[in-house]
């Protein structure tokens, strides 16, 4: 009955998506300005939503045995149909982005203000989410490509949304518009590769041509370099800490939290679906892609004053560890090891849906400490618990979960990963040997770190005391911005309590055997039968608290607690919460051990007044950590292409002759190699 | 110093501590109409506080937490943090500007709490009696329970006063 | 669950609970009479811990619940520790089992709510103790994972519960290069976590030498006491692994009253021996410099990583 229901149920998810986002459109465009959030913010709530049930239908449909049936919808020539059948996989994609997308919209209703709050900013996250839903929906490259580039479309004109208030707008807009269109321009030579090879556009036709050799490795490379650059992975990761944080925060929440999935997504379809034989360097190097997008990103993280910069480095860490996972998968499977590949498999799936979770609620949070305070900075804030509850509780189970910590979502998907990463038998492969304990090491350091990261974000922004005004004058957030991240809250600790069914609908995605339900909704992997079960761990810390909590209760009614005056501060006077450990202060340990990663610059001066130079009048210090790669890397390449660009200038010297002679050279040459 | 030679140092030099003795008269005072809190048998952490003095007390104080006069063995600890302790231990005259200072100390404590005062110039300033710079002597700003008087106190009777409070 | 596994979890509560501070009084009194003094005795911290919950806590303006739970959390957070690690017996607990991950999570968990407690204090001295706190932990994370790990492959499993059995159902094992290079690894972990000499030192009341004190400075009374038996129970429970996992005799293979009782008085001696010798060589080593640290902890993670390599391609 499943099986008849749910490609028909599939089939008119896809056409309701495409509708309920034209509707948004619609909204956008007419609703008068004080309803035009809510129209169009409900609508895009509801293509959310019908993404997540058709996602899920999907992905269950095919565990059910059913096929899904091609929506082809007619496009204008030279471009024949816009195919959507979304798999498993892709339905768990759609899912995930449809979850997302209707979270941020319902953020949105509450959050957008200004040129977001327009028409052109609506429509344009309109068409971003249309074209997020349904690239894991397209069955062949051009669909695919088109999705993509609605998606890229949609995010860079919303990016812009704020650029005539603030400067750095316009620059990250440009890193992005042009880091994104260099990824599309190499999935199009990517897919050009592979349509050569295979003769035609549908994926499923480029599966059967089983393209191999040379063809299939410069197809990889091109690819790969596509998607880690939509994915963000070092070293093309470059625009996600600048775009991120300057974007509207309901839209920096479905950029890191559903955009950059599509990325792995791609990853994903490339090395499991369209060219699933490859050789082994390509796990290689997704492993050392992932690695290090992990650990440098972390690291990043770890120093970063800027709430939303810190979110944004996390979310390189956190695709870095997915892309590992992924290539420890596929070098498993090369290896024989089906069994411990495919938990592998299943760990990058958990915390590709765990990371969606975590991170919208991060950056919805983010967003409504900046609606409140009007700053991300986190050296300005403090003491926002007892002013925004909600907001610092949503943030707070976020952080739990982005620290990997039980009862969360992102626990499950780490120890899922650990899991798979012991179990690897390495006794006869020499590279295992290396690669895989190499691994456990920096997915250790990696987590070491996150934790800082976190319990930084969260108990320097949202504990204390407000180290200014602006903090200590914040308010809460309004209905739909709370519900919003009391929903994203919800999934994270609720995704985490039913690890068993959770893995079992994920490992449907990727063909995956060896995960297994047991008590309930705790989850068994591999061959060893590793177990986890939140629940029962959930219940022995409660059934420790309650003697303990009994034996408080007991104690705080014979002695009950004294209000004080003042912290203890050595008994001063004069102290203030501008002595607090601010964001700077708490990393700096990172900074200094980790000074030849980061290259942090600071700089401190002081002002003597004229008459006496021994009496400081006025200190300051500052610190800058810039990206690494970004000024090593980018920088001069970019002086280098600009000098370029002045070298071939002076070959336009304005003289006629010099053109005509220039043109004829061209035809010459052309009539030369046609001729040959 | 090599590790060996701390270990032939430390077996050769054995038990340092001196045995402990009943108090002498007038060893330590303890104000009327005080009782020790019986919360506080058997254990009591010590935050010392220099409220302006020569440090003349904090030698002494410093030689009763020592090897020697060991104030450990009857259940006293020097703590870094008021909100760790029991007993607030004073020296010294109380300078204008410890005077908020020593009152945000005693009132950090947790009840119930202890206050002992070391040292002559806790009780009527000893020699720097008048001086600008003094807001005057501990018991002029907060309520002190026990006083060890002496200029400066013998380690002894500290250790004794400490014992008043724990009982061991 | 089963009555046996029941059973087992509350003689591990019981025996930590009671142990602990007789472990911590163990270890100050062999300071002591290194130092040539008497010391408190070996009850000394009990009576310090029921004076402690007899004394009323404070609570500053624009404190947060924090302030209250994270005390609770600790505590909650070592207990389970001391349910989950294999301390008397390796009876395998069906559903919520001793597994590696599991365990250091929830260690992860007391680090975070004590870090909290130092930032949410408001004052300079809980933000660096906190900061300090958490890199520290952050940088001896590779190692943990990594040691475990390399024991874990011999057993074939990461429950501890199996590594220990496995252990001492053969004692070669225990001698190899492998194990001995992973212990090693694991004394460090344990003196980085708990805040031991030479990473930190326990009874310090400069602010500025400060890691684990530092985040506590402001919680008194019963908040306190909490907090103190907390970090002793974690000691106890890394102690007590380190010392099951290096001398596994005496652990209980399963529930009977006899074997129990067997595994509490091995626990317990083993515990003791390893306080002690633990104590005497804090009285030879001075505290590191902060910055110096992250060299000792990358050195035990090159050991573990060593010990790792080793485990796949020597045998």
């Amino acid at each position: 009955m499943s099986a008849l229901l749910a490609p028909t149920l599939m089939d008119a998810g896809l056409l309701a998506q495409l509708a309920v986002g034209g509707l948004a459109v619609v909204a956008a465009v007419l609703a008068p300005p004080r309803a035009r959030n809510l129209a169009a913010g409900g609508a895009l709530v509801a293509t959310g939503l019908a993404g997540a049930v058709t996602g899920v239908a999907a992905l269950l449909g095919v565990e059910a045995g059913g096929v899904p049936v091609p929506v082809a919808l007619p496009l204008t020539a030279p471009l024949d149909a816009l195919v959507l059948a979304p798999d498993a996989l892709g339905g768990l994609f759609m899912a995930l982005a449809g979850v997302v997308v209707a979270l941020a919209a319902l953020f949105g209703i509450g959050y957008a203000h200004g040129a977001a709050a327009s028409r052109t900013g609506w429509t344009a996250f309109a068409v971003f989410a249309v074209g997020l839903q349904l690239v894991p929906a397209a069955a062949d490259a051009i669909s695919f490509l088109l999705a993509w580039e609605l998606m890229a479309l949609g995010s860079t004109v919303l990016l812009l949304a704020d650029h005539a208030a603030r400067g750095p707008v316009r620059r990250a807009t440009l890193w992005y518009a042009v880091m994104t269109h260099l990824s599309f321009l190499l999935l199009l030579a990517g897919f050009g590769v592979l349509v050569a090879a295979g003769g035609s556009t549908s994926f499923a036709a480029m599966r059967t041509a089983g393209v191999a050799g040379p063809a299939a490795d410069l197809a990889f490379v091109l690819m790969v370099t596509g998607f880690a650059t939509k994915a963000g992975l070092v070293p093309v990761h470059v625009w996600l800490p600048r775009a991120h944080p300057e974007a509207p925060s309901h839209m920096s929440a479905a950029m890191s939290a559903a955009m950059v999935k599509m990325g792995v997504y791609g990853m994903l379809l490339l090395t499991l679906r369209l060219l699933p034989a490859g050789p082994r360097w390509w796990a290689l190097v997704l492993v050392a892609l992932g690695a290090v997008s992990a650990l440098y990103g972390i690291l990043q993280a770890s120093v970063q004053a800027d709430l939303k910069r810190l979110l944004a480095y996390s979310t390189t860490e956190n695709i870095g560890l997915i892309t590992t996972a992924v290539g420890v998968g596929l070098l498993l499977r090369d290896s024989g090891q089906s069994a411990v590949a495919d938990v592998a498999l299943v760990a990058a799936l958990l915390l590709a849906v765990s990371h969606a979770a975590f991170k919208s609620v991060l950056f919805l949070g983010a967003g409504s400490v900046l609606h409140a305070t009007g700053t991300r900075d986190l050296d300005l804030l403090g003491g926002l618990a007892a002013r925004m509850p909600w907001t610092s509780g949503a943030f707070g189970v976020g952080a739990l979960g982005a620290a990997a910590l039980p009862v969360t979502s992102g626990f499950v998907a780490e120890w899922v990963l650990l899991q798979g990463l012991i179990h690897v038998d390495a006794r006869t492969d020499r590279l295992l040997a290396i690669v895989i304990p190499v691994t456990m090491g920096i997915v250790a350091l990696t987590i070491g770190l996150g934790l800082l990261t976190f319990v930084k974000a969260y108990g320097i922004g949202f504990l204390a005391r407000p180290r200014t005004s602006a903090a200590a004058d914040a308010r809460e957030a309004g209905v739909a911005m709370r519900t919003a991240m009391v929903a994203g809250a919800v999934l994270v600790v609720g995704l985490g309590l039913v690890p068993g069914p959770l893995s079992q609908a994920l490992a449907a995605a990727v063909a995956a055997t060896g995960v297994a339900s047991v008590n309930g909704a705790g989850l068994a992997v591999g061959a060893a039968a590793a177990v986890l079960d939140p629940v029962a761990l959930t219940a022995l810390a409660a059934a420790v608290l309650v003697p303990l909590v009994a034996v408080n209760v007991v104690l705080a009614r014979r002695h009950p607690r004294r209000e004080v005056a003042l912290a203890w501060g050595c008994g001063g006077e004069r102290t203030s919460p501008r002595m607090e450990y601010n964001a700077t202060s708490y990393s700096e340990p990172v900074v200094r051990v980790f000074r030849a990663s980061l290259q942090a610059r600071r700089a401190v001066d002081v002002v003597h007044p004229d008459s006496a130079p021994m009496i400081v009048e006025h200190m300051s210090f500052t610190q800058e950590t810039a990206d690494v790669v970004e000024s090593r890397l980018y920088l001069p390449a970019t002086r280098a292409l600009a000098r370029a660009g002045d070298l071939a200038r002076r070959v336009q010297n304005g003289s006629i002759h010099r053109y005509i002679g220039i043109s004829f050279a061209a035809l010459v040459l052309v009539l030369v190699v046609v001729a040959l | 110093m090599s590790t060996a030679r701390l270990l032939r140092l430390i077996t050769r030099t054995g038990r340092v501590a001196e045995p402990l003795e009943p108090p002498a008269d007038g060893a330590f005072v303890v104000r009327e109409g005080f009782d020790v809190p019986p919360a506080l048998r058997g254990s009591a952490q010590v935050r010392h506080v220099d409220a302006g003095s020569c440090n003349g007390c904090e030698i002494e104080v410093g030689a009763a937490f020592g090897p020697v006069y060991d104030a450990e063995r009857v259940g006293a600890r020097l703590v870094a943090s008021p909100r760790h302790a029991d007993v607030v231990a004073v020296t010294g005259v109380v300078t204008q500007n410890m005077a908020e200072p020593l009152r945000n100390t005693v009132d950090a404590t947790p009840n119930p709490r202890v206050l002992v005062s070391i040292g002559d110039c806790t009780r009527g300033c000893g020699l720097f009696a008048g001086s600008y710079a003094v807001a005057g002597s501990v018991d002029d700003v907060v309520q002190v329970d026990v006083h060890v008087p002496g200029c400066p106190p013998d380690p002894r009777a500290i250790v004794a006063a400490l014992r008043a409070v724990t009982g061991r | 669950m089963t009555p046996g596994s029941f059973a087992v979890i509350l003689v591990h509560l019981v025996v930590a609970v009671l142990v602990t501070p007789l472990l911590i009084g163990v270890m100050r009194t062999v300071r002591a009479r290194l130092e040539g003094r008497v010391g408190a005795g070996v009850w000394q911290p009990w009576r310090d811990l029921i004076k402690l919950l007899a004394k009323e806590p404070t609570r500053a303006p624009g404190s947060t619940p924090v302030l209250t739970l994270a005390p609770i959390v600790l505590m909650a957070s070592s207990l389970v520790l001391c349910a989950l690690i294999p301390l008397v017996s390796t009876v395998a607990l069906a559903s919520v089992p001793g597994d590696l991950f599991v365990v250091v999570s929830v260690l992860l968990v007391g680090t975070v709510s004590l870090a909290l407690l130092g930032l949410e204090s408001g004052t300079a001295f809980g933000g660096m103790g906190s900061s300090r706190h958490m890199v520290i932990a952050a940088m001896v994370e590779p190692t943990v994972l990594l040691s475990v790990y390399a024991l874990s492959v011999p057993a074939g499993t990461s429950d501890l519960a199996a590594i220990v059995q496995a252990r001492v159902a053969d004692p070669i094992s225990l001698l190899n290069p492998v194990s001995l290079l992973a212990i090693f690894a694991l004394v460090v972990v344990v003196i980085a976590e708990t805040g031991r000499l030479p990473v930190d030192n326990p009874s310090t009341h400069l602010e500025l030498t400060m890691v684990h004190e530092a985040m506590i400075l402001e919680s008194g009374g019963r908040d306190l006491g909490w907090l103190e038996l907390g970090s002793w129970l974690r000691l106890t429970a890394l102690l007590g692994l380190v010392a099951n996992l290096a001398v596994p005799w005496g652990v209980a293979p399963d529930a009977a009253p006899l074997s129990l009782l067997v595994g509490v008085g091995a626990v317990f001696a083993k515990l003791v021996v390893l306080g002690a010798v633990l104590a005497a060589a804090e009285v030879f080593i001075a505290k590191l410099r902060l910055f110096r640290v992250p060299e000792l902890l990358a050195g035990s993670f090159v050991l573990a990583f060593l010990s790792v390599s080793a485990s796949y391609l020597v045998f």
